[in-house]
């Protein structure tokens, strides 16, 4: 069973993650204009996971703003999924991440933004048009990578291989959720498939599942991210930035 | 939800250069209003008319003839400035990851993202000039050209991000300014964009202080310890005194450059002392203080036998930002090819098509 705060909670922790990870580039991208690009899409996660964490700890109703979940929660209170704590690995493990992450989060969106819950209608309807340019961005480095050379082939190759089994964790049902992700399955696979095929690329075959992110059964990744997303925070308790 | 979602402190700085910016880009639109010259009559020298041009105030634009020391000159100025904004994204890079609340990450993030942008902007103002961006980008790659030397100081603690945009950015608009009115149209139009979006940043950096000096005992310990230590290194942004200066003559009968070195550190150091009072914090200059007869503070200079070390190369992080700089580069290589490649085969396929 999920109430509205453990749903919301799952979402702003997903785009938090996800935000931490993206923002790890910022200088090292391949181009500048990716480095803008990187920077922009880990901004608009990071946007969407304020809105829902201050969203979230409204519905908790125990006087926890944004701040206090992001930064006074321990590993094991994390909600996110694993795909998002992963490491970024190279710029392919990246885009694979990405473009998985994408792909789930703009039906998810778009879904939320017609939920009976006014807030997160209105959450989902500004997400869903991010998601969608983020979709296009990585959908078209997919491309490029996997139809670009030899060794980018080989490389993108590898990175759906590495990530596609953390894709079905997104996807456990939760009929009791304001959207069940479980429904949103069919719509990720068809853009993933049309993706993979123009770039050239293969669904992995694997029965390998990992899951445990939303019962704060983390990868080994996590608490070193959040050591290090938190550290100042915590060492000054109760100061105003 | 992010940039300028908060109130800005009292009298919090930098506004008169704003107004200075707007006046420059107002100044711009006359210069492109008034009727200017088409060109050189077909028997007239062309050193006469650049200088004409120059003279008129009028701007000097991509096709018109240009002096190659001055077309040299200004590569050289533009393209150290594009790579100090891309060097620039390390040392506030650096605290993304740890900035202490969701707010101050999001502000910072999208700083460093404007950073890239300005890059961008001034890259494409050089490839104005006839070089591109490969050859400038190779040319920083291989130290052989610089980028600003106040990137080789390290951030040491979150207080510093608060410094560097108040202090080192506060430093860069006063400088870049008067480029809002140099005598290269597309410099001078890039300035304009530029600055208006530094001197945000600046009050966002001001902000990050006063936050701090009004914080807890330790907050506002780390605020001064980083005013302390990023004082005289801004200060030497300005470059070595107006006696010591190379360039400074040449480009200012050109009127790429406005002020001398000096002239735009005393402005610095006479915004600065106020901004400070406001802040609660401390310059640590014993003998700053108001000079009536100059109505200005009389000030320590900053130390040029360290500005030139740093300049060699031999500051504390000049090789950790260079070698940093160079793995993106090296590590991004496969993938512009594999962009590349799949560019050509997507135009090959489109010929097909077309054919």
């Amino acid at each position: 069973m999920t109430g509205p705060f453990d749903f919301t909670l799952r979402l702003g922790d997903d785009a938090l993650i996800a935000a931490q990870r993206l923002g790890e580039w910022t200088s090292s991208a391949p181009e500048m204009e990716e480095d803008i690009a990187l920077a922009n899409i880990a901004l608009d996660q990071l946007g969407a996971a304020r809105l829902l964490l201050t969203y979230a700890g409204e519905l908790e109703g125990a006087g926890r703003d944004e701040d206090a979940l992001a930064f006074r929660r321990e590993d094991r209170e994390f909600r996110n999924c694993l795909l998002v704590e992963l490491p970024n690995g190279d710029f392919a493990v990246t885009m694979a991440k990405l473009f998985f992450l994408s792909a789930y989060q703009l039906p998810l969106y778009t879904a939320l933004a017609g939920c009976a819950d006014e807030r997160l209608a209105a959450i989902g309807a500004k997400a869903r048009k991010e998601s969608a340019y983020h979709l296009d961005h990585s959908s078209l480095w997919v491309k490029r990578l996997g139809d670009g050379t030899e060794e980018s082939h080989r490389r993108m190759q590898d990175a759906v291989d590495q990530v596609w089994p953390y894709v079905h964790e997104l996807f456990t049902p939760d009929p009791a959720a304001p959207v069940d992700a479980a429904t949103l399955r069919a719509e990720f696979d068809a853009t993933v498939d049309a993706v993979l095929t123009e770039a050239t690329l293969t669904r992995p075959e694997t029965s390998w599942a990992p899951a445990g992110g939303r019962d704060g059964l983390h990868t080994e990744h996590l608490s070193y991210l959040l050591a290090e997303m938190q550290v100042l925070h915590r060492a000054h308790p109760g100061a105003n930035w | 939800m992010y940039g300028n979602d908060f109130a800005a402190p009292e009298d919090a700085s930098g506004g008169g250069l704003l107004g200075e910016v707007e006046a420059a880009e107002t100044a711009l639109r006359e210069a492109a209003a008034r009727a200017r010259r088409g060109g050189p009559a077909p028997d007239e020298d062309l050193e006469a008319y650049f200088a004409d041009v120059i003279d008129a105030d009028q701007k000097i634009e991509p096709r018109d003839w240009m002096p190659e020391a001055y077309r040299k000159t200004l590569i050289r100025q533009i393209a150290q400035h594009a790579h100090s904004e891309i060097i620039g994204m390390q040392p506030e890079g650096n605290w993304i990851s740890r900035a202490p609340s969701l707010k101050r990450k999001a502000i910072l993030l999208a700083k460093v993202q404007d950073e890239a942008g300005h890059g961008l902007y001034l890259y494409a103002a050089a490839e104005t000039l006839g070089v591109s961006r490969d050859e400038l980008v190779q040319l920083l790659l291989d130290g052989r050209q610089k980028y600003s030397s106040i990137f080789n100081y390290p951030t040491l603690t979150w207080a510093d991000v608060g410094a560097i945009g108040w202090l080192v950015d506060g430093a860069a608009i006063v400088n870049q300014v008067p480029l809002c009115r140099c005598s290269y149209g597309p410099y001078a139009r890039a300035m304009i964009r530029v600055c208006k979006e530094e001197s945000f940043h600046q009050r966002q950096g001001y902000e990050i202080l006063y936050a701090l000096s009004h914080g807890t005992p330790a907050q506002k310990a780390m605020a001064q310890d980083s005013v302390d230590r990023w004082w005289y290194p801004s200060l030497a942004m300005f470059g070595p005194p107006d006696g010591d200066s190379t360039h400074s003559e040449q480009s200012m009968a050109w009127k790429i450059k406005r002020f001398t070195n000096d002239e735009l550190r005393q402005r610095f150091v006479d915004m600065c002392v106020q901004q400070a009072e406001i802040l609660g914090l401390t310059i640590p200059d014993p003998d700053l203080r108001w000079n009536d007869e100059r109505q200005s503070y009389d000030y320590t200079q900053p130390d040029y036998d360290e500005l030139m070390q740093v300049i060699k190369g031999n500051g504390p992080c000049n090789r950790q930002r260079m070698e940093h700089r160079r793995r993106a580069h090296a590590e991004g290589a496969w993938v512009r090819e594999a962009a590349a490649a799949y560019a050509a085969k997507r135009a090959e396929k489109k010929e097909k098509v077309a054919a």
